[in-house]
């Protein structure tokens, strides 16, 4: 994308504008917002800061309540309880049309009556903006998702991937404080999504919007998003960045959602200096880092990531006084899956247990490939493994 | 290649079955009343004539061909008579089509918004009635609206009224008896426009400002206009032509030509006229039918 188009300044321009929050506040502030049907309790209690510029993702399962939450957000459904600042003032209560607040819909809901100029047009014209600046504007958003030439075409003439420029660009058009996206690549291709996740962080960071992105992928969210919250039966399971939520997941479940992990019963717990000795189920003795927050009492398990494990035929060379450091696991090779870039092993403990480890093909030919029932050492570091309860 | 060739046949009558139809069932009784409307009224049996005989040769033929003339239609044309008839008919059917619009399209939209389960039971609902003869319906209709009837029984008992009003055999009466019969008729395929219409769509409208008037003119209503095109002219066609409920809950000061027709072809026994305004109303109504035709192509080549 250029960067000669007009940037447009959500603050100055957005309807509502005044309610704009100062700088370093929160621009939306969800304060214990639930939300029950019938006796199900879809959002459960959500607390939520969300700063001015900010690119989120609401992350979890089918059915956790990411959606319900955004269109409370919208105004689509109403909270049963708490508040939802934006800007400082209380909004959970108005109608969707009264909000500063637009959506890119699942499915992109484009009106199929209408043209793409006239779907673009349509909130603008409600926001009873003059003729000229609303063809301005249209022409602008027009550019901003490169769809010139197809202004006159109906919903049904154009491609998946055209659609939900037309969507973007609708949502866009009336340059909201707060732009909230359900999914809006699941009904793209996979190269297509690729290219377009790289479209929306562009266009994010250059209109300096803020964005709230409800997402299933996990790859998505965290390609995308500055912060992701993980949402489990209506509640947030955790918020934090890409990188965080990955290496520091908070709890066993979230380490299981978001990636592929090695887990290991925690048994027995002893501690060594700035270490813990965790005897485990499936893999002995495993040497951890003392945890930052201290462990608690529920049952613990011993993690660590299939990229962080390394293999090698006889086993790492120890650096004098670190050999006890080293966790080191024999086995042999069980089940190998080739996927291009990477080729994941997985290996029989001899202690019993299973590991995974995620090697990259850094030579093109296989001269260090390990072959089936191989006699291998698994090994990593106290710092890779995350200690975590259920 | 074989196989195509065995199911050739069936497929090829499956093309040609309607225009079969057609010829049967239309064009030739059709021409049979097209033939009449050109000919003179006689005592005789059938009361007109001339009558074609093949048997009297080539001649005799030749003879009836020319005695056809096109003075039933200009006495069509002349006659106040028709002429009010037709334009009663076309006001009737347009009033009662719009108050047919005006009371259908809530149903149809409630019922439309309604959990799935319960959509069922509104369809069941609006049908129901139809399990029942229309006469008895219309006689029930006469029932109520008679001078001792529920309705002014109702007026009276809440002091709305102090005396019983007279419904029977005003244009009031035919009104709510046309609106009651074909109202289904409305209903139900505008259910099925709105059933089928995505209410995300209704939710975009209003996350882009629309408030919830906007919502139905900018997109609920357009959305639903094929809906709305077939409920007028189901309507509307039948409405133009009906005879019985003018006929029982109408006075008779204005007819319509449902009615004129009858007249003629009962009472003065003329049958030639009463044909002739036969086909005047096929042709007048041949225009709205038209507009359907085209309205549902459209509707199946979207559907594609």
């Amino acid at each position: 994308m250029t960067d000669d188009l007009p940037r447009t300044d959500a603050a100055a321009d957005a309807v509502g504008a005044d309610a704009y929050p100062a700088a370093g506040q929160p621009l939306l502030r969800i304060e214990g917002v639930a939300k029950t049907f019938g006796t199900f309790r879809a959002v459960d209690g959500v607390s939520l800061d969300i700063k001015a510029g900010e690119f989120f993702a609401l992350l979890g399962p089918s059915g956790c309540g990411k959606t319900t939450l955004l269109r409370m957000l919208a105004g689509f459904e109403a909270p049963d309880e708490g508040r939802i600042l934006l800007g400082g003032k209380d909004i959970a209560q108005a109608l969707p049309h009264e909000r500063p607040i637009n959506m890119m819909f699942q499915n992109y809901a484009l009106f199929p009556h209408l043209s793409v100029r006239d779907n673009i047009a349509f909130g603008l014209k409600r926001a009873r903006l003059a003729r000229a600046d609303i063809a301005t504007r249209v022409a602008e958003m027009v550019a901003l998702v490169k769809l010139e030439g197809l202004e006159k075409r109906k919903p049904d003439q154009l491609s998946g991937g055209q659609r939900q420029r037309v969507a973007l660009a609708r949502a866009l058009a009336r340059r909201p404080q707060l732009l909230l996206l359900d999914e809006p690549l699941a009904a793209l291709d996979k190269k297509l999504r690729e290219n377009t996740q790289g479209e929306l962080m562009e266009l994010q960071r250059r209109l300096g919007m803020t964005f709230i992105i409800v997402t299933h992928d996990q790859e998505e969210a965290m390609t995308m998003a500055s912060r992701i919250g993980v949402m489990k039966a209506g509640k947030l399971a955790q918020v934090a960045s890409p990188r965080e939520l990955y290496e520091a997941p908070r709890s066993r479940w979230i380490a299981e959602f978001v990636g592929d992990i090695n887990l290991f019963e925690a048994e027995s717990k002893l501690r060594d200096g700035h270490r813990l000795v965790i005897g485990t189920s499936g893999a002995g003795a495993l040497v951890v880092a003392e945890p930052r927050e201290p462990v608690g009492a529920g049952k613990l398990s011993v993690a660590i990531r299939p990229e962080k494990v390394k293999l090698s035929r006889r086993g790492p060379v120890s650096e004098a006084g670190h050999e006890t450091a080293i966790n080191r696991l024999d086995g042999v090779i069980a089940d190998i899956c080739y996927l291009g870039g990477t080729t994941t092993y997985k290996v029989k403990l001899d202690t019993g247990g299973m590991v995974q480890a995620s090697v990259a093909n850094s030579a093109r030919l296989d001269v260090d490939a390990y072959s089936l029932n191989q006699h291998v050492v698994a090994w990593f570091t106290p710092d890779d493994c995350v200690v975590l309860t259920s | 290649m074989s196989g195509r060739r065995i199911f050739a046949r069936p497929a090829r009558f499956a093309a040609i079955a309607p225009y079969v139809w057609m010829v049967l069932f239309f064009l030739v009784p059709f021409g049979f009343v097209l033939k009449i409307s050109l000919s003179q009224t006689a005592i005789a049996q059938p009361p007109y004539e001339p009558l074609f005989d093949p048997t009297a040769g080539w001649e005799a033929l030749k003879a009836a061909f020319a005695a056809l003339s096109i003075d039933n239609f200009k006495l069509l044309a002349s006659d106040d008579l028709y002429v009010f008839a037709y334009v009663r008919s076309l006001t009737v059917a347009a009033t009662a089509t719009a108050l047919l619009l005006l009371i259908g399209y809530p149903i149809a939209y409630g019922m439309a918004r309604l959990p799935r389960r319960w959509q069922a039971v509104a369809m069941v609902l609006v049908i129901v009635p139809f399990w029942t003869s229309f006469l008895i319906r219309i006689y029930a209709w006469i029932n109520i609206l008679q001078h001792d009837g529920l309705l002014n029984q109702i007026l009276l008992a809440l002091h709305l009224v102090s005396r019983p009003v007279v419904w029977l055999s005003t244009d009031t009466a035919m009104y709510i008896g046309i609106v009651y019969s074909y109202l289904p008729f409305m209903i139900l395929p505008l259910y099925a426009t709105l059933a089928k219409m995505e209410p995300v769509l209704e939710e975009a409208a209003s996350d882009l400002g629309a408030p919830p008037w906007q919502v139905f003119w900018l997109v609920t209503f357009p959305l639903s206009l094929p809906g709305v095109g077939a409920g007028v002219l189901l309507c509307f066609i039948p409405i133009v032509g009906e005879f019985v409920i003018p006929d029982l809950l109408a006075g008779s000061n204005s007819l319509m030509i449902g009615q004129t027709l009858w007249l003629e072809f009962f009472t003065n026994k003329d049958w030639p006229v009463a044909s002739a305004a036969a086909i005047v109303l096929l042709v007048v109504l041949l225009v709205p039918l038209l507009l359907y035709e085209r309205l549902q192509k459209r509707q199946l080549e979207q559907g594609r």
